[in-house]
């Protein structure tokens, strides 16, 4: 896989801007092949934005985004893609007329071949293509326990299940890292322990790094390898779990101002 | 194969269109009678006393319409030739409607423009297809080099138009690609149009519909006069309405194939959510380039075959009624479906059929006065354009049977966006789902 040393994922000083909003300053961080790093961070604090410009759906002014050692700065959505960074949304971005075994196949769009022609044609390669997808779509689909809902549209899904549906359009894509924005907000404990599992998983069975922006600390705390915290756009701290959870200046920016004077002064 | 309807042996077989074996033989028993239609079925042999007033009543009657000569009475179907051709245009405009059903149904793209489209292919059909002399442009090329040559042409076109077109959506595609059909009229009118064209209102000698390798004397297959086809005598009317209805089936099945494919999906998740869909690695712009190279290739195909149909072609004739009729037939069948699309087509086309034939029935005494629509619809019967239908006044009524059209149109438009969006194929999914639960009704 990759050469030791070159890290999967890599941002230097990033920094992006909204007029006068200053959504991610100055930030800087590495992913690791096989790793599992979680970003977390007060509401605001422009984890959804990184994996914007992650994504290159926002091009940040300032810095440097590189995938395996390459500048991606500048490369189309789609592009990104393909060269294997999948990810969910916060706000579920399914397709929602669409059943989802047609959403976890558009996940697949990007690993299939046959063109505009060959799908009119039908007969041969595209009808092979077809086929073999939705193989390996049904593995998914086995994967994530989604099976009773494989033929409904997933607008009908309940909640927890279209955030399945969602993780399971990402793994579709055959990616090699894989962005999660808030995987199990708004879901009960059950919910939540089936969503963690999934995730171990596709960790340590499909050897799928991951960047996980999550609000539960205690999910985060107990599944990521690294953790980064993010406070107004700006890195405050970055360790394991542990050395997060001690950190004065997070527990200054997760409990309020007030703190701040008393921990320690850290952050100005 | 009985039992649960859900579960199939395997993906492929899933994967076909026609999936269970009761959509088989349905498909099947609905295709052989389409083939059978324009044909006078000899089903009762002896006349049954009493039962004339059946080929009175509207519409039905026409089934029943006692035949000439020798008494033998027919089960007709469509061997009437005044229903032959409006089937006949139904393939014709489907071919075009399946077109802006991809771009439109499945792709979100919204464009008033298909018309424009039509128009040109329409165009170059002529160009390619029919003799020049010295007033008229033409190049007398056998069907298999025009009718591609038409689609490729409004191809070619939309690609000049698409930097823009794929930029724009809603509203904006719409206005713009509107505006493309008020060009599209100007264009025809000029005196370069009017030489491809033909003259107004007297048209040119249309391309031939025969197959022929070349331009040889005999054609390999003669599809414009009255003759043999293996064993049956066929009409030239009749013959026109096979070909076009096995053109109508090849790009219905062409149309499906993008839709249930790789690209079909793509574009879907444009339309649905684009920036998710770039995400996932669905190229925007391509794919919206795509949608529209295939919509106007199938519009240009359809306008070449109307133009052969129809012997002439008027540039108001691809004006904006018509696509205003191709967004009627997508939501009245239910845009994004291929069925849809085909439904919806067939009842634009037949409705305006039923209207003139009720129109009739109602005022039968005074029997219908040949009118006037206006400049634009040619009345002459044997060169209507089909597609607009033309008009009878009957006394009484205050509207032309045209304007009962464009009204019917209107409200049908109305009546399925509130009532039911997914149109027609809605309404068929729901009766199915009933049924299939039947007698579980929840
Ligand atoms: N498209 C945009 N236009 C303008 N401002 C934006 C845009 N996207 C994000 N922002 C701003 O950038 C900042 C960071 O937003 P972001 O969505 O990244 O936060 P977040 O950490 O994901 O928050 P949450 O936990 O609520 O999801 C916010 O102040 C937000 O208002
Ligand atoms: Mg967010």
């Amino acid at each position: 896989m990759s050469e030791s040393g070159t890290p999967l994922l890599e941002l230097s000083e990033v920094t992006l801007r909204f007029g006068g909003v200053t959504a991610i300053n100055d930030v800087s961080f590495s992913v690791a092949d096989k790793e599992l790093f979680a970003i977390i961070g007060p509401n605001g604090a422009g984890k959804t934005s990184i994996f914007n410009t992650i994504s290159q759906v926002y091009r940040p002014q300032e810095g440097d985004i590189r995938w395996r050692g390459d500048s991606i700065m500048g490369t189309r959505p789609d592009r990104i893609a393909k060269l294997g960074i999948a990810r969910t949304f916060q706000n579920i971005e399914l397709f929602p007329q669409m059943t989802v075994i047609d959403n976890l196949l558009t996940g697949h769009h990007v690993r299939m071949q046959r063109s505009w022609l060959a799908g009119a044609l039908w007969f041969g390669p595209a009808k092979a293509e077809e086929i073999a997808s939705r193989r390996k779509v049904e593995d998914i689909i086995d994967f994530l326990e989604i099976g009773r809902w494989r033929k409904h549209p997933v607008a009908l899904l309940p909640y927890g299940f279209q955030k399945r549906v969602e993780l399971g359009r990402a793994l579709a894509m055959e990616p090699e890292l894989l962005l999660l924005d808030e995987p199990v907000a708004g879901m009960n404990l059950e919910e939540t322990e089936d969503m963690a599992r999934f995730i171990l998983d596709i960790q340590r069975e499909l050897g799928i790094s991951m960047v996980l922006v999550e609000h539960d600390m205690g999910l985060v705390m107990d599944i990521a390898d690294r953790v980064m915290v993010l406070d107004f756009g700006t890195k405050i701290a970055e360790g394991t779990p542990a050395e997060v959870q001690n950190d004065p200046a997070v527990i200054a920016a997760y409990l309020g101002s007030e703190f701040a004077s008393t921990s320690e002064a850290s952050k100005t | 194969m009985f039992g649960r309807p859900n579960l199939y042996t395997s993906y492929e077989q899933e994967s076909q269109i026609f999936s269970t074996w009761t959509q088989k033989v349905l498909a099947a028993f609905g295709i052989l009678l389409l083939f059978l239609l324009p044909f006078d079925i000899p089903a009762i042999t002896t006349k049954i006393p009493g039962t004339g007033w059946l080929a009175d009543i509207p519409v039905l009657g026409r089934v029943f319409s006692w035949s000439i000569g020798d008494g033998i009475p027919l089960v007709r179907f469509l061997g009437d030739a005044d229903w032959l051709r409006p089937m006949t245009t139904v393939f014709m405009l489907a071919i075009a409607a399946l077109g802006l059903n991809i771009l439109s149904g499945v792709a979100g793209q919204v464009s008033l423009g298909h018309a424009f489209f039509m128009g040109v292919g329409a165009c170059t059909g002529v160009f390619l297809g029919g003799e020049s002399s010295e007033a008229l442009y033409g190049l007398g090329l056998p069907i298999w080099i025009w009718l591609p040559g038409a689609g490729i042409a409004a191809v070619l076109i939309g690609i000049i138009v698409s930097p823009v077109a794929v930029k724009l959506r809603g509203l904006y595609l719409a206005i713009v690609t509107l505006g493309l059909v008020f060009v599209g009229i100007h264009l025809g009118n000029t005196s370069w149009g009017r030489k491809i064209a033909g003259p107004p209102a007297l048209g040119r000698k249309y391309p031939e519909l025969d197959i022929r390798l070349w331009k040889e004397e005999d054609p390999l297959i003669n599809v414009s006069d009255d003759g043999r086809w293996l064993w049956f005598d066929v009409t030239d009317a009749q013959k026109r309405y096979l070909l076009y209805l096995v053109l109508a089936i090849a790009f219905a099945f062409v149309a499906k194939n993008i839709i249930r494919s790789r690209t079909g999906r793509a574009l879907q998740a444009i339309r649905d959510r684009d920036i998710a869909a770039e995400v996932m690695g669905v190229p925007e712009f391509k794919y919206k380039l795509i949608a529209f190279a295939i919509s106007s290739f199938f519009a240009g195909v359809a306008g070449a075959l109307f133009a052969a149909l129809s012997g002439q072609i008027l540039a108001e004739a691809f004006g904006l009624f018509l696509s205003v009729e191709f967004i009627a037939i997508l939501l009245i069948g239910g845009a994004g479906t291929t069925s849809g699309t085909l439904i919806g087509t067939f009842f634009v086309v037949m409705i305006p059929q039923f209207v003139e034939e009720i129109t009739k029935w109602l005022d039968k005494s005074e029997g219908p006065i040949g009118g006037t629509v206006g400049e634009l619809i040619l009345t002459d019967g044997s060169g209507d354009l089909g597609v607009i239908n033309t008009s009878t006044v009957t006394p009484g009524w205050t509207l032309s049977v045209f304007d009962w059209n464009i009204v019917l149109f209107g409200v049908l438009i109305i009546v399925f966006l509130i009532v039911e969006p997914l149109g027609l194929f809605g309404i068929w999914v729901k009766v199915r789902n009933y049924w299939k639960r039947w007698p579980f009704s929840y």
